[in-house]
């Protein structure tokens, strides 16, 4: 009897012991590159360069135990920009403890969520500040503290988040290229809340799949992520700038996506209520993918989206009336290579239009490069593309992955 | 007068004809009936195989022989009564590391399909109706990817021959869905044990356009076969892929919520 009991406690014990290296699981990869920026025109300010290097590196630990159900990852990110020490900068994107369960999970620390369905304007995503030194897409985004409970069902998922503190957004310093017409004074915020950045936002979202269909539902309320801008004297220098001010408020979204055979139609919509002022925005379009077009091994997809803005010009928005066009090429060779065009038509001026164009390739398993470029053209002062009107620009990109 | 005596003769070649009409759709119902039944037999002698995970690599080599290798994590899961579920890890090459990719396909109706961009955090619907383009810039299309489901072709038994010193039976499937890349598919399969050992792929202008041969079939659980190796070849372009399975484990405890867009956004 004993023989067994401590039989079967060795056994146990051996397996234990054998599967605790399977059970907790390291990780380390990322990335990191290099960046050339060349801007086509002359700048407007004497100080800005018309080229930009810099380099970049964002490393990723990732750690799991508990058999997976419990894991942490972090991922810091670095750039070193030669022209603009606004672009040069440390950011945590994530560094977050993920807890399963069976029918729910928790996310506590720093994270990244994305909400919506559209490519060319993301109106529900307003989790993560917008990383606007990074990239002028609104696609790079700040680590954002949260807890973050999602509660799933058959019928969807339910989440909730705490946001226990607010992150800027980051801006182009006095040597950069891509600025507002004002220089932003980042080191003097205004914020409508007494709390400032230490407000709790909060927001909850149910995302699910109905056949054919997703559909999200999104309601936040909190410090807006885009600022309104107050010019003023800076306190150092006198020099007029544009103080952010991070006003309070109320958000209801909605993001709907539908697969009807190879076209993919896509809809996103707020109601926004700030500073004792409501407005309505919305974007909305389709995607339609055609496999292995004139029968070469192309896929070849077109992408229209329209956008609209009830706010006026002068909030600094671009999209109140607007027309986005692309096309995207996916080669299907062992590179991966993709192409991406684009442009985005002012629908009531017929001077203010913005281009693009993103390409990628593999070089090796390791090495790939990447070439992004901008372009930006209006007549009209009010506009916020005016500001960008000589800022055309192309940016090549060699990235390793370790 | 005459009638009466040409009478028999039409009647006898209308016979003769109706005979041999019948006899060529007689002959064609049994060969679609061998065909269906044969494609039956394999899939029941598949069946209950539950859940499995599956190490991979895709071996991509260009028609000068270049070659570059992809590895992936597929975790399956057996849906009685429709297609499987699959939830796929990219692990290399290391910039779509952390990729993954959902899809639930279906007998009868296009597949549902979800991609996970871990860098922008995002869960993308993917329209899957164009099955026939390439995974991962393979020579596997996403429709040669998705599990064998009865429904999607009509059969016929065209013979029987020998394939690598197994006696097989060839049979022709032809798919029902107009989006597939395919007019049909030839299929060897071993009598003793229901397994494909070759397929042939003709493309929309019936021209054969791809030969996948599947080696070193191994049997887990005493029932279910697996082919360690399965090359498949461009005949058009010259270009191959060869699907590696390193490892394979069946009853891995795999459910239902393994296969969401949560545990997709969690895969690692």
């Amino acid at each position: 009897m004993t023989k067994t009991v401590s039989a079967a406690r060795a056994s146990a014990f051996l397996l234990l012991t054998a599967s605790l290296p399977c059970a907790a699981q390291a990780e380390f990869a990322g990335e990191m590159g290099v960046q050339q920026r060349y801007f086509l025109q002359d700048a407007l300010l004497p100080e800005q360069e018309r080229a930009q290097f810099s380099v970049y590196a964002q490393p990723e630990w990732y750690h799991s135990w508990n058999d997976g159900y419990d894991s942490l990852l972090f991922r810091p990110f670095v750039r070193y920009d030669e022209v603009d020490s606004e672009r040069t900068h440390i950011d945590i994107r994530e560094l977050i403890w993920l807890h399963v369960s069976d029918n729910w999970e928790l996310r506590t620390g720093i994270g990244k969520v994305f909400w919506g369905q559209t490519e060319s304007l993301h109106l529900v995503d307003v989790i993560n500040q917008v990383d606007l030194v990074e990239t002028i897409d609104y696609e790079d985004r700040l680590g954002q503290p949260m807890v973050n409970f999602s509660y799933i069902m058959d019928m969807g998922t339910l989440s909730a988040f705490v946001l226990p503190y607010f992150r800027e957004r980051t801006f182009a310093g006095p040597d950069g290229r891509l600025q507002l017409p004002l220089p932003v004074d980042t080191d003097n915020p205004l914020y409508e809340s007494s709390d400032e950045e230490r407000h709790i936002d909060w927001a909850v979202r149910y995302q699910a799949t109905l056949g054919d269909w997703e559909l999200g539902l999104s309601y936040f309320d909190g410090t807006s992520r885009e600022p309104f801008f107050v010019p003023a004297p800076n306190p150092q220098s006198g020099e007029i700038q544009l103080r952010p001010f991070y006003a309070q408020m109320q958000q209801v979204g909605v993001d709907t996506l539908a697969v009807a055979g190879s076209w993919l139609i896509k809809f996103e919509a707020i109601y926004r209520d700030v500073l004792d002022d409501d407005f309505f925005a919305a974007v909305g379009g389709v995607e339609y993918t055609s496999v292995g077009v004139f029968d070469s091994m192309y896929d070849l997809g077109l992408l229209i989206e329209y956008q609209f803005d009830e706010r006026d010009e002068l909030s600094w928005t671009g999209a109140q009336n607007d027309l986005m066009i692309g096309t995207r090429i996916v080669f299907n060779d062992i590179d991966g290579t993709e192409v991406l065009l684009g442009v985005i038509q002012d629908l009531d001026n017929s001077s203010t239009r913005g281009g693009l164009i993103e390409a990628s390739s593999r070089m090796t398993d390791r090495w790939k490069w990447r070439l992004d470029a901008y372009f930006f053209s209006s007549d009209t002062p009010t506009d916020v593309t005016y500001a960008w009107r000589r800022d055309d620009y192309v940016e090549f990109t060699l990235e390793y992955y370790f | 007068m005459s009638t009466g005596n040409l009478f028999p003769q039409i009647s006898r070649c209308v016979a003769i004809l109706a005979l041999l009409a019948t006899g060529a759709i007689a002959y064609a119902q049994d060969a679609a009936q061998k065909g269906l039944a044969i494609a039956t037999e394999q899939k029941q002698r598949d069946a209950g195989w539950g859940d499995s995970q599956a190490e991979v690599s895709m071996i991509l080599r260009n028609a000068q022989g270049q070659e570059s290798e992809r590895k992936i994590r597929i975790k399956s899961l057996e849906v009685q009564g429709d297609g499987d579920k699959a939830l796929t890890i990219f692990d290399q090459p290391r910039d779509v590391s952390g990729t993954s990719f959902l899809s639930f396909s279906h007998a009868t109706e296009p597949d549902d399909q979800w991609i996970y961009l871990p860098e922008l955090k995002r869960v993308k619907r993917i329209a899957s109706r164009n099955k026939s383009g390439p995974f991962m810039g393979s020579e596997f299309a996403f429709e040669d990817m998705t599990s064998f489901e009865l429904e999607k072709y009509t059969y016929t038994y065209l013979r029987d021959e020998p394939f690598q010193g197994q006696e097989c039976f060839v049979v022709e499937q032809r798919p029902l869905d107009e989006y597939s890349g395919y007019t049909r598919r030839v299929a060897w399969i071993d009598k003793n044990h229901y397994r494909a050992l070759k397929i042939e792929y003709y493309d929309r202008k019936d021209q054969l356009l791809k030969v996948l041969e599947l080696n070193d079939y191994k049997l887990y659980q005493d029932k279910f076969w697996r082919p360690m190796v399965a090359e498949m070849t461009n005949v058009q372009n010259g270009k191959s892929t060869v699907l590696l399975t390193h490892s394979i484990e069946f009853n891995t405890g795999l459910e239902e919520k393994d296969f969401d867009k949560n545990s997709l956004r969690r895969a690692r």
